[in-house]
C-alpha cells in the first residue's frame, strides 16, 4: 500500500524561529527514518540552510529570472538533498518593496507539482511560510490538495500570541471550505513568565494542543553557526532529544481541529490573567505627557 | 444648438408599451438583479431634456456586458490614436496586442515610415510579476526611443498586474524622460479601476493635464480663428473629413485630439481660441480644464448627417464674426445640394425604417439625426458607459417613450429587438452576430464596420450607402431565421 503523504505547513510571527524549528524537526523526522521534503515559502530563502550546510540555496524564482521562464527550469536545478536525505527547495522571490512575493510562492509550488517533486516515497512535505499571510500567495501551501496540517510556532510574548490567533483566523477561513486543520502550537520558548501554562491555555482556547514546549538552549545557536541542525551537530545533546520528541509527537499526532480563534477582548483577558498585559486605563488614552 | 425641441413620436410606442416591454425583461432576472437593472431601463421623456435612467454604475454580475475597462478607455480611445507617440502597454501581452489599431483610428504619414501606430508591450512573464517590471520598462523605453527616433513622446499605460504589484511607473517615466530627453507620460489606468472604460478616459484626461498641456507652444502667432478639434478619433478617416470642413469654414484647426493627433500640437492647445468637442464623454474633462485654466470656451458639435452638421456649423459661426458666418453659409449651401442628391437616392429605400442603437461615447445620440435625414426613426438607444449628462443630451434626440437602456445586457437587447422588431441595429462587434443570426440587419457603429468615414459631408454619402446596403441587402430574403 502506498504511504499517505502528510503535508504540513509551519506558520508563526516573523522572527519566532520557524525556520530553525522546522529544520530541526525535519532532521528529527529524518533521523527516525522518514523521507521528507522542505519547501521554503519565503523570499528570504533561509528555510533549508541548516539541512544543506549552505549559505543560500538557488531558488526557483531566482533561476526563473536568470533563464527567462519557469519552463526553462529542471527539477534537479532547484531540488537539493541534504542531511538525512531531506530534499530542499526554496521558492525565492524579490527583495522587499518590489514585485509580488506571493506570486513567487504560487509559481514555485506549481512548478514542483508539474515537475513531479511530490514523489510517492515521501512521508512528509513541510512548508516553511513567511511570517504573515499577507496575501493569497502565502496561503498557497494550505489550498486544496496541499498542506492539511498546520502548526503555529509561538512563544509567551504578546505579539507572538496575537499573530498565532490571527493565523488561526486564516485557517478557520480555509477549514470551512477544505480539509486544512490546525494541528497544534509549538512553543519555542523565550523564557517568559509562566510561558508553558500560558501557551497551553491559549491552545485550549483555540481548540488545539500545545504539541511541544521547546526549551531555550544556546546549543541551537552553536549548531546554527556551523549551518547545522542540533540533531546533526550534537545528536546526543538534550536539545536534540527535544526536537526528536517534537518530531515523534508530530508523526503520531491525530489531533486535527478547526480552530476557534479568540475575539480581541478574550485574548487580552488571557494576557492580563497571566500578567503579560495590564488592564487598560481609558482615562489616559490619547493624552500627551504634558497635557493639562 | 438652442432650437426649440420638436416632439417626436413613433406609432405604436407609448410609455405604457415601452414599460411593459421593460417589465417583461426584468421578470426574467432574479430579484436582486431585477432591482439593480430596473433603474437603468426606461421610456424616454423627450421634452424633459433629462436623463430617465441611472448610469455609470457597476455592471450586474451574471449578465453579459459590452463594457470595456479603464485601460481600454485610456489605450484604445485617448492615447492610441496619437500618431507620433510610442504607446507602451505595460503588463502581459494580450491587452496591448488586442488594442493595437483595432478601433480603426487611422494615421497619416509616409507609408512604412510613420503612418502606423507605434505600440510596445512589456510582455510580462511570471518573473516580472514576482520581481517587478520596473527594470524591464526602463529597458523598453530606451529601445523604443532607439527603434523609433521620430517619436515625439512615449505613453506608458498600466495594465492590471502593474497596479497589483505596485510597479512605480511614474518614477521610471520621470527618470527615463530625463535620460532620453523625450516626454514619457505615465498613465495609471489599470483595468480593474472604475466600472467601465469611462474612468480610463478621465484618468487619461488628467494625465494630459498633468504632463502634456502647456509644455509646447505653436511656432506661428495665434490668430482669431484658431481652434482645436477635441474628441475626434479619426475612425475610418473621420478627422480627414471634419478637419478640412472646419478649415473650409475659415478656421485654423491647430490640433486634433487625438485622432491622427500630434503630441506637440496637443501640448500647445492651451493657445487656441475655442475648443470644438465631438465626443463629449471622453474629452469633456480637458475642455473644462482648458476653460477654467486658460479661459478657452468650448462648444459641442455633431458632424453626422447634413441636418446636424448645418445646425452645428451655424452654432459655431454664432461665436465668430460675419466673415465666418458668410463662409459657413456658403459651405452649407454648397454641400446641402450635394447631400440632397444623396438623400434623394437613398431615402426612398430607407424611409420609415427603424433603428435601435447601442454604442459608446456619443453615437447613441449623435447618429440619430443622420438616420432621420434618411427618413429613419430611432426606436431605442443606450450607452455602454455613459453618465447622466450624456443621457440628458440624448433625451431630446430620441422620440418620446422610446426605450432607453444603460449598460444593456445581451438578454435585454435581444428581448427588446424581438418586441420592437427594428429594421436595423447599430452596435458593436459583440452584438453583431447575435442580431445577424436573428435575421436582423446590423451595422457596427464603433469602427464603422471596416468602412468610413461617417463624419462630415464626406462621410454622409458613405454612411447612407452603408445603411442602405445593410437594410436592403438581398441576403435577408434568402436567410430564414430559426428564431
Amino acid at each position: 500500500m502506498a504511504k499517505k503523504l502528510r503535508q504540513i505547513a509551519i506558520y508563526g510571527k516573523g522572527g519566532i524561529g520557524k525556520s530553525t524549528t522546522t529544520q530541526n524537526t525535519v532532521a528529527g523526522l529524518a533521523s527516525l527514518g522518514n523521507q521528507v521534503m522542505i519547501v521554503g515559502c519565503d523570499p528570504k530563502a533561509d528555510s533549508t540552510r541548516l539541512i544543506l550546510h549552505a549559505k543560500a540555496q538557488a531558488t526557483v524564482m531566482d533561476l526563473v529570472r536568470e533563464r527567462g521562464t519557469v519552463e526553462d527550469l529542471e527539477l534537479e536545478d532547484v531540488l537539493k538533498s541534504g542531511y538525512g536525505d531531506v530534499r530542499c527547495v526554496e521558492s525565492g522571490g524579490p527583495e522587499p518593496g518590489v514585485g509580488c512575493a506571493g506570486r513567487g510562492v504560487i509559481t514555485a509550488i506549481n512548478f514542483l507539482e508539474e515537475e513531479g517533486a511530490y514523489t510517492e516515497d515521501l512521508d512528509f512535505v513541510f512548508y516553511d511560510v513567511l511570517g504573515d499571510v499577507v496575501c493569497g500567495g502565502f496561503a498557497m501551501p494550505i489550498r486544496e490538495n496541499k498542506a492539511e496540517e498546520i502548526y503555529i510556532v509561538c512563544s509567551g510574548e504578546m505579539m507572538a500570541m496575537y499573530a498565532a490567533n490571527n493565523i488561526a483566523k486564516g485557517i478557520l477561513k480555509y477549514a470551512s471550505s477544505g480539509k486544512v486543520r490546525l494541528a497544534g502550537l509549538i512553543c519555542n520558548s523565550r523564557n517568559t513568565d509562566r510561558e508553558k501554562d500560558l501557551i497551553e491555555a491559549l491552545a485550549k482556547k483555540l481548540g488545539t494542543q500545545m504539541i511541544h514546549f521547546v526549551p531555550r538552549d544556546n546549543q541551537v545557536q552553536r549548531a546554527e553557526l556551523r549551518r547545522m541542525t542540533v540533531i546533526e551537530y550534537s545528536p546526543e545533546h538534550k536539545q536534540a532529544e527535544e526536537y526528536r520528541t517534537l518530531a515523534q509527537k508530530i508523526a503520531e499526532n491525530k489531533m486535527l481541529v478547526v480552530p476557534t480563534p479568540l475575539e480581541m477582548e478574550e485574548l487580552e483577558e488571557l494576557l492580563m490573567e497571566f500578567g503579560i498585559m495590564e488592564a487598560e486605563d481609558e482615562s489616559i488614552v490619547g493624552k500627551a505627557e504634558n497635557a493639562a | 444648438m438652442s432650437e426649440k425641441i420638436e416632439k417626436k413620436t413613433v406609432a405604436g410606442i407609448t410609455r405604457e408599451s415601452t414599460q411593459a416591454m421593460i417589465d417583461e425583461v426584468l421578470a426574467v432576472y432574479p430579484e436582486k438583479g431585477r432591482k439593480k437593472r430596473a433603474p437603468h431601463l426606461a421610456p424616454n421623456d423627450q421634452l424633459s431634456g433629462k436623463s430617465c435612467v441611472k448610469s455609470n454604475k457597476k455592471t450586474v454580475p451574471g449578465v453579459m456586458s459590452a463594457r470595456g475597462c479603464a485601460y481600454a478607455g485610456a489605450k484604445g480611445v485617448v492615447w492610441g490614436p496619437i500618431r507620433d507617440m510610442v504607446h507602451v502597454s505595460h503588463g502581459p501581452v494580450g491587452c496591448g496586442w488586442y488594442s493595437w489599431g483595432t478601433r480603426r483610428n487611422l494615421m497619416s504619414g509616409q507609408l512604412g515610415v510613420d503612418q502606423f501606430g507605434m505600440q510596445f508591450t512589456s510582455d510580462f512573464q511570471e518573473k516580472d510579476i514576482v520581481y517587478g517590471g520596473d527594470k524591464k520598462l526602463k529597458t523598453l523605453l530606451f529601445e523604443a526611443k532607439e527603434l523609433f527616433p521620430l517619436a515625439k513622446g512615449i505613453s506608458v499605460l498600466s495594465e492590471c498586474p502593474v497596479g497589483l504589484i505596485g510597479d512605480d511607473i511614474n518614477s521610471v517615466a520621470k527618470q527615463s524622460s530625463k535620460e532620453l530627453d523625450i516626454p514619457i507620460i505615465p498613465c495609471n489606468c489599470e483595468g480593474f479601476r472604475g466600472v467601465s472604460q469611462s474612468l480610463g478616459h478621465h484618468i487619461s484626461n488628467d494625465t494630459i493635464r498633468d504632463y502634456i498641456i502647456e509644455t509646447r507652444e505653436f511656432p506661428e502667432p495665434i490668430g482669431p480663428y484658431d481652434i482645436a478639434l477635441i474628441g475626434e478619433y479619426n475612425i475610418g478617416g473621420d478627422a480627414w473629413s471634419t478637419k478640412p470642413l472646419l478649415e473650409e469654414c475659415g478656421f485654423n484647426v491647430k490640433a486634433v485630439w487625438t485622432g491622427d493627433g500630434e503630441m506637440e500640437k496637443i501640448a500647445a492647445t492651451h493657445q487656441v481660441r475655442l475648443n470644438v468637442i465631438h465626443c463629449y464623454r471622453s474629452m469633456n474633462y480637458m475642455c473644462k480644464v482648458m476653460e477654467e485654466k486658460y479661459g478657452i470656451p468650448w462648444i459641442e458639435l455633431n458632424f453626422f448627417g447634413p441636418s446636424k452638421i448645418r445646425q452645428s456649423l451655424r452654432a459655431l459661426a454664432e461665436l465668430f464674426d460675419d466673415s465666418i458666418k458668410e463662409k459657413v453659409e456658403a459651405v452649407i449651401a454648397k454641400y446641402d445640394a450635394e447631400m440632397q442628391k444623396v438623400i434623394d437616392e437613398y431615402k426612398p429605400r430607407l424611409d420609415g425604417k427603424t433603428v435601435m442603437l447601442y454604442v459608446g461615447g456619443l453615437r447613441p445620440r449623435h447618429t440619430i439625426g443622420a438616420n432621420e435625414d434618411l427618413g429613419m426613426t430611432c426606436v431605442g438607444s443606450g450607452y455602454e458607459f455613459a453618465h447622466s449628462d450624456d443621457y440628458d443630451r440624448t433625451a431630446p434626440e430620441m422620440p418620446e417613450a422610446t426605450v432607453v437602456y444603460d449598460d444593456a445586457s445581451e438578454l435585454e437587447m435581444e428581448m427588446f429587438a424581438h418586441v420592437i422588431k427594428p429594421d436595423l441595429i447599430g452596435s458593436g462587434i459583440k452584438e453583431k452576430y447575435v442580431f445577424q443570426k436573428m435575421g436582423l440587419p446590423f451595422r457596427q457603429m464603433h469602427s464603422w464596420d471596416y468602412s468610413g468615414p461617417y463624419h462630415g459631408y464626406k462621410g454622409f454619402p458613405i454612411f447612407a450607402r452603408d445603411i442602405d446596403m445593410a437594410i436592403n441587402s438581398p441576403t435577408w430574403k434568402l436567410v430564414k431565421s430559426p428564431f
